[in-house]
């Protein structure tokens, strides 16, 4: 069955990591849902690409076994603070993420 | 040897009675708050204030500050002022006299200043020194001399060499979070990787604990030179293995690795250990050392000045055509300022709040309000706020076939409706500058504070 990244996540969270990147970490209930979401291969860098409307090339996965969790950095989609921004600390910027459907 | 990590932000707060706690234990050696971050953005830099409030500051100051000198455990902060240029340094120094000269306290306190010149900076630019940190932001000259502050980012250095003082509080500017607790942990024999590891979980207070809190303390244990046990003072709080290694990845784009300016820690074959059921021991962290040593420089430019008009919208067919209205305003706006200002000199935004979620089956006419906010910047606060007045008068009376709320578009919780937001910054410098030496933009001095 088909389900969004955010009902499998139990934290599923944005935040700077500097002003020009945003980060976000997704940390599993355990092992079995944190294997299921690595070992889909759905989530990858093109789907990230995709779902943020940037090239794949600019998404960065990295997968921290030992709390079973997935991190992925991006660009942010504007310079923290700069006048098109709209969100300043980068902490709401998961949806798009959370939305990603995985087997 | 003992470190205690006041809170996550000066000003952010922390509990009295875990304070209570660190007081009753005899063998506390540092005391360490971090007190700034870029990530309420850029203003509060090129503006020279501090996004922490002045009376929130002196508060958690007030309370540790005592205790700190008479007990004689050196008390360090880190990034003061939320920016950690020269003014917000000043302005961090001034609440501690007050604290010193309130509760008669009589100490010495090291002051590192690391704010760079504009020519320092345009020196390492000319010299191919600087480096991009991320997409989007180029160094020229030009933005180095609109920059109002310049800051760079100094790591355990300048610490170290001021502790070697024995100052009662270091009161330091723009700094790494990491280098508040890790400097001392080194200068006391504690291996780099291991004592970078330990700030970066502590520098946070409470946030690696459960339930987790930056408004609250954490006191780490060096245990020996390569390993370091958490555990919160606080006893509704306990630190569990999940809870620490996950904070370990934390606001940084990699989990494994923990950039500084003299290398980096490399945490993937850390080691985490309950030993207990409220305390962590974490061990095998290394260091690698880097060839050429960098420092961060982060600089903040003047970009306008901003007035908003917050609005609700409650008819469904003007939440539909919104899009649409505010093209008929903006070419409105142009028309009124034809002859008096240039299109270029300001910018008009319309912020929407209530939109439907990606993916969301959205009805033809929404069931629900929607929350504005009409946005300009304009090159000065008087067109600023003429264009937003424009802008808000025009939206409020924007005609269209089918209208039914012909009265007004626009429910506005406030009179008066405009609201001045002052100068606009933003960043123009966020980059990593080749030094020669990592002490070479820190300035130390050595003051006496009180009687």
């Amino acid at each position: 069955m088909m389900e969004k990244l955010n009902d499998i996540a139990v934290i599923l969270r944005s935040k700077n990591a500097g002003p020009l990147s945003v980060t976000m970490d997704l940390i599993f209930k355990d092992k079995k849902d944190f294997l299921r979401v690595k070992n889909s291969n759905t989530l990858t860098q093109q789907a990230v690409g995709k779902a943020y409307g940037i090239s794949s090339k600019m998404v960065d996965i990295v997968y921290y076994d030992i709390v079973n969790s997935i991190k992925i950095t991006i660009p942010r989609r504007t310079i923290s603070g700069n006048i098109d921004d709209d969100d300043v600390y980068g902490c709401q910027q998961q949806l798009p993420l959370a939305n990603i459907l995985i087997p | 040897m003992k470190i205690v990590s006041l809170c996550g932000m000066l000003g952010y707060g922390y509990e009295k009675k875990s304070l209570d706690v660190v007081k009753k234990m005899t063998d506390v050696d540092y005391i360490g708050t971090d007190a700034g971050s870029t990530d309420p953005g850029p203003c509060y830099l090129g503006a020279g204030k501090s996004f922490t409030n002045r009376n929130a500051v002196k508060r958690d100051l007030e309370l540790v500050l005592p205790y700190a000198v008479q007990k004689k455990i050196p008390l360090i902060i880190g990034t003061a002022g939320g920016s950690g240029a020269g003014v917000h340094v000043q302005w961090t120094r001034t609440i501690i006299e007050e604290i010193a000269q309130a509760n008669h306290l009589s100490f010495t306190m090291a002051i590192i200043e690391t704010e760079v010149t504009k020519e320092y900076v345009k020196e390492k630019l000319r010299n191919g020194k600087v480096h991009e940190m991320g997409p989007g932001l180029k160094l020229t000259e030009e933005n180095i001399d609109k920059c109002t502050h310049i800051v760079s980012q100094i790591g355990v250095g300048p610490f170290i060499e001021a502790l070697k003082h024995k100052p009662d509080v270091i009161l330091c500017g723009r700094s790494c979070d990491t280098a508040i607790y890790a400097a001392p942990a080194i200068m006391n024999g504690m291996e780099e990787g291991p004592a970078i590891h330990m700030a970066k979980i502590m520098e946070c207070g409470a946030l690696c604990a459960e339930p987790m809190a930056a408004a609250d303390m954490m006191v780490a244990t060096v245990n020996d030179k390569d390993s370091f046990t958490l555990e919160p003072p606080n006893p509704s709080r306990i630190c569990t293995i999940n809870r620490v290694a996950a904070h370990t990845m934390y606001e940084q784009g990699n989990p494994y690795f923990i950039y500084e300016p003299d290398g980096h820690a490399d945490l993937r074959e850390a080691h985490y250990e309950a030993v207990s059921d409220r305390a962590v021991k974490v061990s095998n962290c290394k260091f690698v050392k880097v060839k050429q040593p960098t420092l961060k420089i982060e600089g903040a430019m003047l970009a306008g000045y901003r007035t908003i008009s917050i609005a609700g919208i409650n008819d469904p067919v003007t939440i539909s055509k919104i899009d649409d209205l505010f093209e008929i305003v903006k070419k409105f706006v142009a028309g009124q300022m034809e002859g008096k200002a240039n299109p270029q000199e300001y910018t008009i935004m319309l912020k929407k709040f209530g939109t439907p979620l990606p993916g969301s089956v959205v009805p033809e006419l929404p069931d629900c309000n929607m929350g504005i906010v009409i946005d300009v910047v304009a090159k000065t606060q008087e067109l600023a706020n003429t264009v937003c007045a424009l802008c808000r008068s025009r939206l409020l009376h924007t005609d269209y076939p089918g209208r039914k709320s012909s009265a007004g578009n626009l429910a506005f919780p406030y009179s008066p409706s405009d609201i001045e937001c002052g100068a606009v910054y933003v960043f123009g410098i966020y980059h990593l500058v080749d030094v020669d030496d990592l002490l070479e933009t820190s300035k130390i001095d050595y003051v006496k504070v009180g009687a």
